[in-house]
């Protein structure tokens, strides 16, 4: 099982180490550094690093490295997801993830991963009950505390530890019962010189925000749920009422929680709702380059494509740009070669471009490479996959709850080779 | 730490404020978690620990977890506070008391922990119940012994049936972990009633409760089919967990005991496209997850290709990927690719050859000359597209594309060297050693095509000492090549090379290579051009494939590191701990009973088959026989033909390796294995019967053949790719009442092919050679030759799946070669079996009727009497016909070989090209493939 946790700044400093087991010496890490060394990129680390006597599994996050020590045969993704929970769970009490935050509550740091994990079995991992065992840090009651000379422990039993609905604790008690629902679609393409989709792919989520009193039991349904053939649920949906009637039926865990993500694969049509017009050439023998981009929309069934940016590596050989764009700003960066252009919305009625020229090392041959160009955007109101729910219905409570949906479309990696 | 701090921290430790103590524990705390060493505390803090405020507690368990080790004797101090607080009225206390005793790794400390803990293993509180059953693992850990002196591994193993299923898991979880250090110790000793238990909570359990479960479930074997399908249905549900590790385990499970599944089962097929979209999705997770996902699918696709064949394009590169998910990705494109998906992968990989990355780059250059290797349509486009990137004259590019231009020239011998010329414009460029031995293996390889090959050699020669051993050895070797073909103008230069290795270096490789060509030349050049111009096993894309006994082992660790290194955890757990080896289950191997009804009634249906046709002779086919023919048949001896002992000599070796290739995969192993070993014996009998008689007839009844029987078209049986050159195509054919194997040898390979032999496995209708193979002449290169081979039936019985495979071994001057066809049923259809009009209504009425099966024959635009006269041609002979309205009835017979009877109703109807098709038989596994020839006899 897991052994010892280690965090690691971007500069290789270990800044803070856990032992669940006998402690291991933080030498260890010294295979880490060497692989990080050897790493071009700081994200292309091996996430599983074998020592002579241990393992390194490590993720990076917010620019943190969270590196786990286990020295038996132990499932990888199981250490990666408990890791990931306790970058969430960090997040989740400190409002962000970093070096100084991490230190600044060193103490609630250690008491949550002593709770998180036993002898390297995870024991309490799910937000709402560690939340009832170590309160989170506020400054109120930083300074409540010291004035009455009360703790952020728990001293009670968390309640949903061991009910049949671990996720959600009993006696939640709301003067304004809500319970709001955002579908959320990323949608991943790989897109040819030519402007015809190679692959696309949509991966959605559901992420909910219930503050409902008492224990509601909630179905929601779905316009067309034949799209979500691919989908991973929350714990707390009943999967059999799911095969038979296609409806999620659930108690909610209390606050935020994703109840479901689901994965549109590139066998059915996927939508592409903005296209790319490019025109990126060098000439052999001339130190200039052309540089043309202009965006579109399409299939966006009307809704506007917003907080457009669009970037790009160019190639090694570019030394500056002259561009020019009819809308937004764009940098260039001479060091790393990434140009980047913030956009904004797109005008339909008027494009917008980002015309001019690259200039080239005097008598460098001609790049080999062709850049990548990557696209960020949103749509409001749309999942583009065309999925819509249909009715949220709540039983086993009295009251009437306020209930809303949002739509949103992102791009994922959405990526248009030149 | 300085003096100083210590001093001051000490003295608000020993405060009587409540407040300060506790802010002073949270320092000492917090400057042991940034690694300081604030051991000499330890009194201290441990003075604290007695308090009712239960933050103050928590954290003075956290340190003495820390510096117990260092402090043993100073940490007895603790242990009555522990006991106390054992017995607390508070779970919370409780457990957080066992939970930290366990983690106060002391051997003294540990003998008082035993009598908490056994308290705290019956606590009336689930939650107090599953943290010590987590501290028994810790216990073992640190003093196994005692744990098994004090009877906690029976106890443990009784909280699997414990009503809560965290308790449950946990206990599985802390038995796993034990069992690990104790392979043989059949702690988790798993039956039907545990597993159902552990299914039963594995639907209530946390995320990480389920993986525990899930990897124990794996280990189990089921009984048979029904309860490994039952286990199946349960963990299904698991592909939609949110946790990839609950989902990858889930995976494993059913990976594992899939295998046990009949293929022709519905449910295989559901569960195989229900494993596709969960696989798929991992990938859209965090590039961590993706990388311990693709590894792991890398490992999928090889053992169930089709899981995935649809799903090419989720392994399509993104340019932002991590290097370490490009590379995964990549490697599995190849593995998928198939000739349907050929053109958009080769697209793919030239558009990642523009790529920056250098490393990628030529990995994906590589990927285009596996593909080349692999899907032989391709290897056209593969190689042009090669030849595009040379022209890019990007230097890496060009020499990654040569190296694997030398394997794409070893796979594809003689089709593609009019590239050569290209290649070599780039020769000034190579700068590898990899690549330059690429050039210099294909230049002495074509020497007699490349016209200024000595040139080019000898430009190489120049800075011999200078080349990497590998370049060395390949340019000693491309020179001898060049002598032996070129011999006259390359005197010189094979001289120099031979000096230059064997005088010059003190590279002993070297020095001994060159002596020994050195030797060959001066002794005897025709042995020499034998050794050195010898043709080269062809290579194939099976070289990358991981060993199949490995990968099987690995499936069964899917999930683990072991899944991720593709290496069996023996090869790197820690020393001391053995690792048992997994085996995935064997299909048939328990299933004899419950296989599917198909396969089960097969198997048994062999062994049944001799009492259901001999003694029946008394009665219906007896009589029947009795009445054609006066003398009974049963008393002719089964007669082993000497031909085929002798030839059984020949090639016994080869077979026994055939055998023994089909027993060792996993299908088949008990079926060859257990059932049919007495079996032989008894059905040696039967075929020597119905052999007999087909001879009988022959004698008499050969002229009442009339149409000729259905031929199939020749197929190709052994490609040449496998064989070395050597391709058979054949068919069989049935003529005056003897059976033939028409085949057809062509060389395909560049030497004569002489001493042709042949020799068949066991067969389910004892099918042999009656004679030897005649190839007269040696076969020479491009070379076809057709030979009939007449087959007798009295060969030794064993029965195959399908019914009517046949595996054989060929053999030639140059190897053994083992391939296996299908033959049609109809081929077994003797001459005599037209039935009596009396005889068949009464058979027709005896044989029960769940052994009738019905078929469906489309498309077939014969009327009645041109479908009779057809059918008859291949031995199917019409008893009695009735006509009702438009419909016309054949009621028919066939006898095979072996002496089975089969019925037959056929219902044409006027105008419908769909006709039905009854058939009735006492071994009902041979209707399905009787209702085949009818299809193919009436179609053709």
């Amino acid at each position: 099982m897991i052994h010892s946790l280690f965090l690691v700044n971007a500069t290789g400093d270990i800044f803070l180490e856990k032992h669940w087991k006998s402690v291991v010496s933080r030498s260890v890490c010294d295979y880490f550094f060497e692989a990080q060394e050897r790493a071009t990129e700081p994200e292309n680390i091996p996430p599983v690093i074998p020592t002579p006597h241990h393992y390194l599994i490590s993720v990076l996050r917010h620019r943190i490295y969270f590196v786990a020590v286990i020295q038996s045969e132990v499932p990888p993704l199981f250490v990666i997801e408990f890791l990931h929970r306790v970058v969430d769970t960090f997040q989740d009490y400190f409002g962000v993830c970093t070096e100084a935050a991490i230190k600044d509550n060193v103490v609630v740091v250690y008491e949550l991963l002593e709770e998180m994990l036993d002898n390297g079995f995870p024991l309490a991992t799910e937000s709402n009950i560690l939340k009832e065992l170590i309160k989170p840090p506020t400054i109120l009651r930083t300074v409540v505390n010291t004035i009455t000379g009360s703790t952020n422990v728990g001293e009670q039993l968390p309640t949903g530890q061991l009910s049949v609905v671990p996720w959600r604790r009993t006696g939640v008690k709301y003067t304004n019962n809500e319970a709001y629902f955002d579908v959320v679609e990323e949608i991943d393409a790989i897109i040819d010189k030519s402007g015809s989709t190679i692959t696309a792919e949509i991966q959605g989520v559901i992420d909910a925000c219930v503050k409902l009193t008492g224990m509601p039991d909630l179905t929601l349904s779905f316009m067309n749920p034949r799209l979500l053939d691919d989908v991973s649920f929350h714990p707390c949906v009943r999967f059999k009422r799911w095969e038979a009637e296609r409806i999620l039926s659930f108690i909610p865990p209390d606050g935020n929680f994703r109840l479901l993500s689901y994965h549109v694969s590139s066998q059915n049509l996927v939508a592409i709702p903005v296209y790319v017009k490019h025109n990126i050439t060098f000439r052999e023998g001339s130190s200039q380059g052309r540089f043309d981009l202009t965006l579109g929309p399409k299939q966006t069934m009307g809704k506007a494509v917003e907080s457009v940016l669009v970037s790009s590596q160019l190639p090694r050989g570019v030394l500056n740009t002259s561009l020019n764009p009819s809308q937004g700003t764009y940098t260039f960066d001479p060091v790393t070669k990434l140009l980047s252009w913030d956009v904004g919305k797109i005008n339909p009625q008027k494009l917008p471009s980002l015309k001019g020229t690259m200039s080239l090392q005097a008598g460098a041959s001609k790049p080999d490479e062709n850049p990548t160009i990557n696209i960020q955007f949103k749509i409001q109101q749309l999942a583009i996959s065309g999925l819509k729910v249909n009715r949220l219905d709540m039983y086993g409570e009295k009251y009437k709850p306020f209930k809303g949906i949002k739509y949103m479309t992102k791009a994922g990696k959405f990526q248009v080779r030149t | 730490v300085k003096k100083r701090e210590i001093f001051e921290l000490k003295a608000e430790l020993n405060s009587d404020k409540k407040e300060k103590k506790k802010e002073a524990v949270k320092k000492v705390i917090a400057s042991m978690t940034v690694g300081k060493d604030v051991s000499a505390l330890f009194p201290d803090v441990v003075n604290c620990m007695q308090t009712d405020n239960l933050e103050l507690k928590k954290l003075v368990y956290l340190y003495l977890m820390n510096y117990a080790k260092s402090q043993p004797d100073m940490a007895i101090m603790a242990v009555n506070t522990f006991v106390k607080d054992c017995e607390d009225p508070n779970p919370l206390i409780r457990a957080l008391a066992v939970r930290t005793m366990g983690c106060i790794r002391v051997d003294k400390i540990t003998e008082y922990l035993c009598e908490p803990l056994r308290k705290c293993l019956k606590d009336e509180d689930p939650y107090v119940r599953k943290t010590a059953a987590v501290c028994v693992a810790k216990l073992h850990d640190i003093n196994a012994q005692l744990v098994e002196d004090q009877g906690f591994l029976d106890t443990l193993k009784d909280l699997i049936s414990d009503s809560n299923p965290m308790v449950v898991a946990n206990a599985v979880a802390a038995l796993s972990e034990i069992a690990e250090s104790h392979p043989n110790s059949n702690l988790l000793d798993l039956n039907p009633q545990t597993i159902n238990k552990l299914l039963t909570a594995l639907n209530e359990c946390t995320e990480w409760g389920q993986i525990f479960i899930l990897d124990c479930l794996a280990n189990y074997t089921p009984r048979d089919d029904r309860e490994s399908q039952s286990i199946c249905e349960r963990v299904t549900p698991r592909l939609s967990h949110a946790n990839s590790a609950v989902v990858l385990s889930a995976v494993k499970v059913l990976m594992k005991f899939m295998e046990m599944l009949p293929k022709d089962l519905d449910y295989y097929g559901t569960l195989l496209k229900k494993l596709a979209p969960p696989l798929v999705t991992l990938l859209s997770a965090e590039p961590e997850l993706q990388y311990v996902a693709l590894r792991n699918i890398n490992l999928i696709v090889q053992k169930r290709p089709e899981i995935l064949k649809h799903e090419m394009k989720v392994f399509f590169v993104k340019y932002n990927d991590p290097i370490y998910v490009k590379l995964e990705k990549l490697d599995i494109m190849i593995r998928l690719a198939s000739q349907a998906n050929i053109a958009q992968v080769l697209a793919e990989l030239k558009e990642y050859a523009t790529e920056v990355d250098v490393d990628f780059v030529r990995k994906a250059v590589r990927a285009i000359g596996r593909c080349a290797i692999k899907v032989e349509q391709s290897a056209e486009r593969c190689v042009s597209t090669l030849l595009d990137l040379i022209q890019t004259k990007v230097n890496y590019v060009v020499q990654e594309a040569i190296v694997v231009i030398k394997d794409i020239f070893r796979k594809y011998p003689n089709k593609y060297e009019s590239v050569i010329a290209t290649l070599c414009e780039n020769l000034d460029s190579l700068d590898e050693p990899e690549a330059r031995a690429a050039m210099i293996w294909i230049v002495g390889e074509y020497a007699e095509r490349i016209d200024n090959a000595d040139e080019l050699l000898e430009s190489f020669l120049e800075g011999f000492h200078d080349e990497s051993t590998q370049v060395q050895l390949q340019l000693l070797t491309a020179i001898v090549k060049l002598f032996l073909k070129k011999p006259t103008e390359t005197q010189e230069l094979v001289q120099q090379v031979l000096s230059l290795a064997t005088q010059d270096s003190d590279n002993p490789d070297l020095r001994d290579r060159g002596y020994i060509y050195w030797r060959l030349l001066s002794t005897d050049p025709v042995a020499a051009k034998e050794v050195v111009l010898a043709e080269k096993p062809l290579i194939s894309e099976e070289t990358d494939l991981i060993e199949p006994t490995l990968l099987d082992e690995l499936i069964c660790h899917i999930g683990t590191l072991a899944s991720v290194y593709h290496k069996p955890p023996s090869a790197f757990v820690e020393g001391g701990r053995g690792v048992q080896h997994k085996r995935l289950p064997a299909r048939a191997g328990s299933g004899e009973s419950a296989e599917s009804p198909d396969v089960g009634q097969a198997v048994s249906a062999v062994s049944d088959a001799p009492p259901a046709v001999i003694p029946s002779q008394g009665d219906l086919l007896g009589d029947l026989l009795n009445l054609d023919l006066a003398p009974p048949t049963s008393n002719v001896p089964p007669v082993p033909s000497s031909m085929q002992m002798g030839a059984m000599d020949l090639l016994g070796g080869g077979l026994d390796s055939l055998v023994g290739l089909q027993c060792s995969s996993l299908m088949v192993s008990s079926v060859l294995g257990g059932a049919p070993v007495g079996m032989p014996a008894g059905l040696g009998a039967a075929p020597a019967v119905g052999g007999g008689l087909g001879d009988l007839f022959d004698l008499g009844g050969g002229v009442g053949v009339t149409a000729g029987s259905y031929i199939p078209p020749k197929t190709v049986w052994l490609p040449a790719m496998k064989a070395k050159g050597l391709e058979i195509s054949g068919t069989f054919a049935r003529r005056s009442g003897v059976i033939h194997m028409d085949l057809s040898f062509t060389n395909k390979a560049m030497s004569v092919m002489t001493d042709f032999a042949i020799q068949f496995n066991k067969n389910s209708f004892g099918l042999a050679p009656a004679g030897p193979l005649q190839v007269l002449t040696p076969l020479s290169p491009n070379q076809t030759v057709d030979v009939s081979l007449p087959l007798s039936t009295t060969g030794p019985v064993m029965k195959m799946e399908p019914l009517n495979n046949l595996q054989v071994a060929v053999k030639n001057n140059i190897d053994v070669f083992y391939f296996s066809c299908q033959y049609p049923i109809s081929l077994l259809f003797v001459e005599d079996g037209k039935m009596d009009r009396q005889v068949f209504l009464a058979t027709w009425k005896d044989i029960p009727s769940e052994n009738e099966a019905q078929f469906q024959i489309k498309d077939c635009h014969l009327n009645s009497d041109a479908a009779s006269n057809k059918l008859q041609g291949s031995n199917i002979f019409t008893v009695a016909k009735r006509t009702v309205d438009t419909q016309d009835m054949l009621y028919q017979s066939v006898k095979l070989t072996n002496g089975i009877w089969m019925l037959a109703e056929l219902r044409i109807q006027t105008g419908n090209p769909n006709s039905t098709l009854s058939v009735k038989c006492r071994a009902p596994e041979v209707s399905q493939y009787v209702y085949q020839c009818y299809e193919l006899i009436l179609r053709n």
